[in-house]
């Protein structure tokens, strides 16, 4: 058995390999080649670590250094420094500069502090691709445990008593959707996994399938087990290339094992599991309309009911649940329901992943426990707002869900608070959004995404959404009326009331909350023709104060369409038709003679 | 794998190996690895620890490296260090010497009391 006295983590989530981690990875093996000690520092190519902005990361072992943001250039002196000589490389180190040496552990920096890591625990710990290091961090254990001393009933028990709800939006508890699946009599059942992320900046799920493959696995194993089921399938976006990868890795390791296929741990049980690629459709991560794609049909939703675990995948009974809900589940079995139930808050229980994104300093992905407040994601965790400017909301739950404003920031995250306001948890996307934000914009940005994909089975939303869609336009060309925004609310109720699936029924939220709380910017935008955050660009004009002009005419020479005349020394005029409203001359004044109005 | 117990005999094997990256609160062993230590011969020193503590499978038992404290005369300098932060000095190690700190002061909890920096004091 090889002994190493030192293991380096790089990360080689897709963050980090778009920030270049895989050179990285090939430099530390040169350069401690170099340095004669390959064989006393492990290397290990991990999953998501969670801090995507400051990638790439590397972690380093025993001490659990962080580095980011680490170059080709840097890794020489990690080795020489760090690996060779126990010097722990400062200036590399998360929030470089302020942090002692004592502060380098990761667990101790202000990013990780407030978290909770249940369904991301192995993600930036184990190496994915290696099924030994997952059974060492207890993976399989609670297969095992389930199989051999516990019911069917008895695993379903325990998943009712731990209050474990659906982390792809709905919030549907887990293990009453698991007693319907057993109840339904049948010769054949499903597990199906939901691996089809498609909200826009969410990438919860993509991290955990890439960082810690296994668990998903090993939760539908048994998941299958207590509904009677011997087949699964993961339906998974073919545009996540590495977690695709990482996951066909694991089912063949898991199936050389044993601990997928035929009599699993020398029991009567057997489960085996299968991907299946989405072509990227949105709707297809709506449950029916997934399961029509599995079949191999056109991914379309259907009526409910009958609910899947009535007549789901091949009108068998099916249950599907989402990639973190999965996650859950091992831990929940091996440390049992009260441990779960003892997390989180009343109605909700345990931690919830976030894919934080937009305004914030840290980018990435956080897990918290349920209740934690909007205020200590945005600010403790996620660092605050760059460049000193205002919070203004956050928005969950992506194309279905609203925005949180800045006077709810101390809002405790939970399903129903957040319904509450108007929002929703959704599967995870957090972006968050400062003063400069036009909230008319944003509705008007997840309602384009919610119109081009919707399916268009249903009219509600084939035709609704794209109604609302132009009237959002017109508001924004500044063509609005006072009438366009009391049509918004009537075809959002109609839309609401009557579309077939979940995606059409919540596609008008993000306006319907936006209204709630930012209506006065509507108003702005219909009545006075002025957008106040200075996004909407037919509702602005770049004006010269002739007062302030010198006539220099640095902005008619920086001008891209040529649009600003003048006389040398006279003060210059932009010509509002031929204007783009780029801003290039703003920019360039000397004199701030040019105004944004 | 056709059982249990077969799934559990991998999993501590591997947790062996995986031992570096959790969090504990047992023993530390910190060898001076700087430019000093390393010329005084500090790497056998440090590569005997590991494996030592490996053949032993003393899994609450961690190596790490330090930089230069300042007796540069007296490297390799290890320090063996308890959870509760006392801390022991050991100077002028070797391969040998390190072989026995880890079967008397790690494995039985008796310092070796010869080779610490107060006995070289002392001399």
């Amino acid at each position: 058995m090889q002994i190493y006295r030192a293991h380096v983590l790089v990360c080689a989530g897709t963050g980090c390999t778009s920030s270049g981690s895989t050179v990285l990875f090939e430099e530390f093996e040169k350069q401690l080649k170099d340095a004669g000690i390959e064989n006393e520092v492990k290397m290990v190519k991990t999953g998501c670590f969670g801090l995507c902005a400051e990638g790439p990361i590397v972690v380093v072992y025993p001490e659990g250094a962080m580095y980011c943001r680490v170059t080709k250039e840097d890794v020489a002196e990690i080795v020489s420094e760090h690996l060779v000589k126990g010097r722990i490389v400062n200036r590399l180190l998360e929030g470089a500069g302020e942090v002692q040496k004592e502060e380098a552990a990761a667990e101790q920096s202000h990013f990780f502090k407030k978290q909770m890591r249940i369904a991301l625990r192995n993600c930036g710990h184990i190496n994915p691709e290696n099924i030994d290091e997952y059974i060492a961090e207890d993976g399989y254990e609670a297969l095992g445990k389930v199989i051999t001393e516990m019911t069917p009933e008895q695993v379903i028990d325990v998943m009712l008593k731990s209050g474990l709800r659906g982390r792809g939006g709905a919030g549907f508890p887990t293990g009453r959707k698991w007693d319907f699946a057993r109840k339904s009599p049948s010769d054949k059942k499903y597990v199906c996994c939901n691996a089809d992320e498609g909200d826009p900046g969410a990438f919860m799920d993509r991290s955990v399938l890439e960082g810690d493959p296994h668990v998903v696995l090993e939760a539908m194993a048994i998941a299958g087990y207590a509904i009677g089921s011997d087949q699964g399938y993961i339906y998974v976006r073919a545009e996540y290339p590495i977690a695709v990868k990482r996951l066909q890795i694991a089912i063949e390791q898991a199936r050389a094992y044993g601990l997928l296929g035929k009599n699993i741990l020398g029991t009567d049980f057997s489960f085996d599991i299968e991907l299946r690629l989405g072509a990227g459709a949105f709707v297809c991560g709506e449950e029916t309309a997934l399961m029509t794609s599995i079949e191999g049909h056109r991914g379309e939703p259907r009526p409910r009911p009958p609910f899947p675990a009535v007549k789901g995948l091949f009108q068998k009974p099916t249950i599907l649940n989402n990639v973190e809900t999965y996650a859950n589940v091992p831990r929940i079995i091996l440390n049992g329901a009260d441990w779960f139930a003892g997390i989180g808050s009343e109605r909700s229980k345990g931690t919830k992943v976030f894919a934080v994104g937009g305004k914030i300093k840290n980018t990435g992905l956080v897990e918290i426990p349920m209740g934690t407040t909007l205020r200590e994601v945005v600010y403790d965790i996620g660092g605050g707002i760059p460049n000193g400017k205002k919070f203004k909301a956050a928005q969950t739950g992506g194309p279905s869900g609203g925005c949180i404003p800045a006077s709810l920031i101390d809002t405790p995250i939970e399903y129903d608070t957040l319904i509450e306001i108007g929002s929703m948890m959704g599967s995870g996307g957090l972006i968050v959004m400062d003063e400069d934000t036009c909230m008319v914009d944003i509705a008007k940005f997840f309602l384009t995404f919610t119109v081009e994909e919707s399916c268009g089975k249903c009219p509600p939303c084939r035709i609704g959404t794209k109604r609302m869609l132009d009237i959002l336009t017109k508001i924004t060309k500044g063509q609005g009326t006072l009438s366009d925004i009391d049509d918004l609310y009537a075809l959002a109720d109609a839309i609401k009331s009557s579309a077939l699936c979940g995606l059409g029924q919540t596609a008008p939220n993000p306006v319907l909350s936006t209204l709630r709380y930012f209506k006065d910017e509507y108003i702005a935008h219909v009545v006075d023709k002025k957008c106040p955050a200075g996004v909407c660009k037919d509702l602005m004009r770049y004006t010269i104060v002739a007062d302030k002009c010198k006539g220099c005419s640095l902005c008619a020479r920086n001008c891209p369409v040529n649009c600003i005349q003048g006389e040398i020394k006279k003060p210059f005029v932009i010509d509002q038709d031929k204007c783009i409203k780029c801003g290039t001359c703003m920019d360039k004044c000397k004199f701030g003679a040019i105004v944004k109005e | 794998m056709k059982s249990l117990e077969e799934l559990r005999a991998l999993k501590e094997k591997t947790k062996a190996q995986m031992n570096l990256r959790n969090e504990q609160n047992g023993l530390r062993v910190v060898v001076g690895m700087a430019t000093c230590g390393i010329a005084a011969g500090a790497r056998p020193v440090m590569n005997t620890f590991v494996e030592e503590i490996a053949k032993r499978q003393l899994n609450n038992v961690k190596v790490t490296m330090t930089g230069c404290i300042g007796l540069c005369k007296l490297e390799p300098i290890v320090e063996v260090i308890d959870p509760s932060g006392d801390k022991v000095t050991y100077v002028k190690m070797d391969a040998q010497k390190a072989a026995r700190v880890v079967a008397e002061h790690l494995v039985n909890g008796k310092i070796v009391s010869e080779y610490t920096i107060k006995a070289e004091e002392n001399s």
